[in-house]
């Protein structure tokens, strides 16, 4: 991944990296999702890769497990704190091959993370504290509750008790989220 | 003539008494019909109603017609609310139900309620209006907290069950377990695995010292080993357990306290929770397993592998087991072998994000088939199947009433063949004469509603997810399916043809749910104008009509007022959500404004 010097717009590692239900490689459940949502009535998503957004998102209700289940699984795959006491979070980037790790408890603001995430993934522009520009990225994380909010809002300290895993999305995605 | 005068000689008690031999809903339902004396001591004499859709009928006429109600079950939102299908708010309310049993049922003393919406005023209310009320139990319930449990822990004099099974219930702190009464309680059953937060743990302890009749304890993810243990020794009569967390140190008091506790219980039958559960923990629950008939495990992703081997071997008694996926094929064979009496098992997934190796296969299943024969129930989710195991499975296990099967990928085919299932899934239904409940998935054509349509003639109930191919599949199974209750369709390419196939079916069953089909409203509007017995609703997303408003540059406030949308042109819109149901109640008059009856 060191030397890549592009992450917008290559098919391939977008596909072979965004999140889906069921092992990698299977393109079944893209073509499943994206076939039925031509609706007028479907909440409109901006952006240029509709496409691929759409078939990123989960399908809504499946499987068919009750929600119980559904966090009890998540809090069962973030239970990854190492035994010194390190708050480990994995990181992903839309576009990036793979992820990467990071101990939450070595950093000491939002500053810090943002200089590290940028010389980790090696992008041009993370944004500023207020968002980000056309070409950048947005920083998000998964909180407790398997919500996905925008990194920034609330003190250092609660986002690192409550982050379980950091993912940096491209700016059109993440125009929803300001 | 003759038989009608025999009739007037025998009192009404005596024909009350003849009734009292009628279980059976379905049974008391008939000869209420019979004439109007039977109508009226039928009515008079019942003790349980069951509905299981509550807007079937007005909760005030279910009320006035059996005054003499003890036991009433209600059934709210849509099977499929459960998998978020459902917006919240929908409807479901159970205040309407509570305050017509107030007015006219005094004697009520249990209430069954799935997938309804309760508030806490409604659960005050409740242990105030009926002065026997005994049993309360809520399933994939919402609307109320805590506190409404401190008012039904507090008024309820001879509370003798609290069942609470996986509700979403509103933490307002742990102090509802001191609003028991001081004295000993009525307690035989308590169940409150599904609270998220704290609980009192000294008020837990007192409570069971108070509750001699207690047989069922099911506690939640707070209540650690040390308060476990103290429980168990208070309760050597307990048959239903439900643990708390079952973390603990190597050898601590509480872990040997643990031990000795639980050898007590002679009469433990049936374990769940076991939430975190060490390894150490599960040491000491082997010397009650060969007495289990019931385990659940399915929330204690811990338990996998040889711990998994070493715990299920000795369980040679069990009738009911859940696991998750994680115990893999090989747990699957040790229970097969070891197993003999097993007649119920669901299989959850564990991770449904990881993109690690499938964790059950099809082999699992069949050799779940093979060592266990008097197996009837499953519910089994994994990654691949294939029509030969599937033949296989239902020559070894005939006695199926109730088969789930879920791929997690939808549309996959088998991967032995890259064919859909349909073989598989057909030879379940040709084989197992009293299947009741269906659930299918994977690459499915029309072939396999054929079969489901000519040989499920015991079905009762049947979940469709991303299979078929044109309108014949579901009028196959509208047509061939006589005991078809309830039919619930998502993600079909099932049209308006196939809706209007038909229509007076609708009649004998109790719902139709279709998602993300091919329906129109057209078509919807075409069925609901046929039978104005059915409530033909639909639901569909407020902010997306509001776009479309938008869009159109219509400017007009979105109101509750439904024909303004109905009406407004286009009937060849696609019909996201689709509710059908048989009522004599007509349309609903909670309705929110995504709802709409047409």
């Amino acid at each position: 991944m060191e030397g890549k010097s592009s992450y917008g717009g290559n098919m391939e590692y977008l596909k072979a990296t965004e999140l889906k239900l069921g092992p990698p490689g299977t393109d079944i459940l893209q073509e499943a999702t994206s076939g039925v949502s031509t609706r007028p009535k479907k909440r409109a998503v901006t952006g240029p890769t509709e496409q691929h957004t759409k078939s990123k998102v989960q399908v809504v209700g499946w499987p068919p497990v009750r929600p119980q289940r559904m966090n009890s699984f998540r809090a069962r795959r973030n239970e990854t704190v190492d035994e010194s006491g390190g708050v480990y979070v994995k990181v992903s980037m839309d576009g990036a091959p793979y992820l990467r790790n990071i101990d939450l408890k070595i950093l000491h603001g939002y500053k810090e993370l943002r200089t590290i995430l940028e010389g980790m993934f090696k992008c041009s522009s993370l944004g500023g504290a207020e968002g980000y520009d056309e070409e950048g990225y947005a920083i998000t994380y998964e909180d407790k509750d398997g919500d996905l909010m925008l990194v920034g809002d609330v003190p250092w300290e609660m986002f690192v008790s409550s982050c379980k895993r950091l993912r940096i999305m491209k700016g059109s995605e993440a125009r929803g989220l300001s | 003539m003759k038989v009608q005068s025999a009739m007037f000689y025998f009192p009404e008690e005596v024909i009350e008494h003849i009734f009292s031999f009628l279980t059976h809903h379905p049974d008391r339902n008939t000869v209420s019909t019979v004439c109007k004396a039977w109508y009226k001591i039928e009515r008079l004499s019942r003790r349980e109603v069951f509905v299981g859709n509550c807007y079937a009928i007005r909760p005030d006429r279910a009320a006035a017609r059996f005054p003499g109600l003890r036991s009433l079950t209600l059934k709210g939102k849509p099977h499929f609310a459960d998998f978020d299908l459902v917006p919240p708010d929908w409807g479901g309310l159970a205040g309407p139900w509570i305050e017509a049993m107030a007015r006219s049922c005094p004697n009520l003393e249990e209430l069954r309620m799935k997938r309804m919406v309760v508030s806490d005023e409604s659960l005050e209310l409740l242990v105030h209006a009926f002065p026997n009320f005994k049993a309360l139990v809520l399933v994939s319930c919402e609307g109320f907290s805590t506190d409404g449990l401190a008012a039904v822990a507090r008024s309820c004099k001879s509370l003798r069950e609290l069942d609470l099974q996986e509700n979403e219930i509103e933490d307002r702190g742990p102090r509802w377990l001191n609003s028991f009464p001081d004295m000993c309680t009525s307690l035989v059953s308590l169940n409150f695995a599904c609270l998220k937060g704290e609980v009192n743990l000294k008020s837990l302890e007192r409570l069971v010292c108070r509750s001699p009749n207690l047989k069922c304890l099911r506690l939640n993810r707070a209540v650690p080993v040390e308060t476990l243990a103290k429980i168990m020794n208070q309760c050597p009569n307990l048959e239903d357990l439900g643990t708390g967390s079952l973390l603990a140190d190597q050898f601590s008091e509480a872990y040997v306290s643990l031990i000795s506790a639980l050898q007590k219980c002679k009469k433990l039958r049936c374990l769940s929770g076991f939430w975190d559960a060490s390894p150490l923990c599960l040491l000491a629950v082997y010397p009650i397993c060969a007495n289990l008939t019931g385990l659940n495990l399915s929330y204690a992703p811990t338990v996998q592998g040889q711990d998994f081997i070493n715990l299920i071997q000795h369980c040679v008694k069990l009738l009911r087991l859940w696991v998750l996926d994680s115990v893999g094929d090989k747990g699957l064979a040790v229970v097969a072998s070891a197993c003999k009496e097993l007649q119920e098992l669901r299989v959850f997934p564990s991770d449904l994000f990881a993109a690690g190796p499938a964790t059950v296969t099809e082999e699992g299943l069949v050799a779940i088939s093979t060592g266990c024969p008097k197996l009837n129930s499953l519910l089994y989710f994994c990654h691949s199947m294939t029509n030969s195991a599937l033949i296989t499975v239902s020559k070894n296990c005939p006695n199926f009433t109730r088969f789930r099967l879920c791929i997690l990928e939808p549309r996959k085919p088998d991967p032995a063949t890259n064919e859909p299932l349909d073989e598989g899934f057909g030879a379940v239904v040709k084989t197992c004469k009293n299947l009741r409940r269906f659930s299918i998935s994977g690459l499915l054509t029309d072939q396999v509603f054929y079969y489901i349509g000519k040989y499920a003639k015991a079905l009762e109930m049947l979940s469709i997810a991303f299979a078929g191919d044109t309108d014949q599949g579901m009028t196959y199974v509208l047509n061939g399916c006589k005991n078809l209750r309830k039919l619930e369709i998502r993600d079909c390419p099932f049209g308006d043809g196939a809706l209007l196939a038909d229509v007076t079916k609708y009649e004998t069953m109790r719902s139709l749910w279709m998602s993300s089909c091919d329906i129109s409203l057209r078509g919807c509007k075409a069925l609901a104008t046929k039978m104005p017995s059915l409530n033909v609703e639909i639901i569909n997303e407020w902010e997306a009509e509001m776009e479309e408003n938008l869009n159109n540059g219509v400017a007009e406030v979105i109101s509750n007022n439904n024909n303004k949308h109905i009406n407004n042109g286009n009937d060849e819109r696609k019909v996201e959500k689709l509710y059908v149901y048989r009522t004599v109640g007509g349309p609903r008059t909670d309705a929110p404004d995504f709802v709409w009856t047409l």
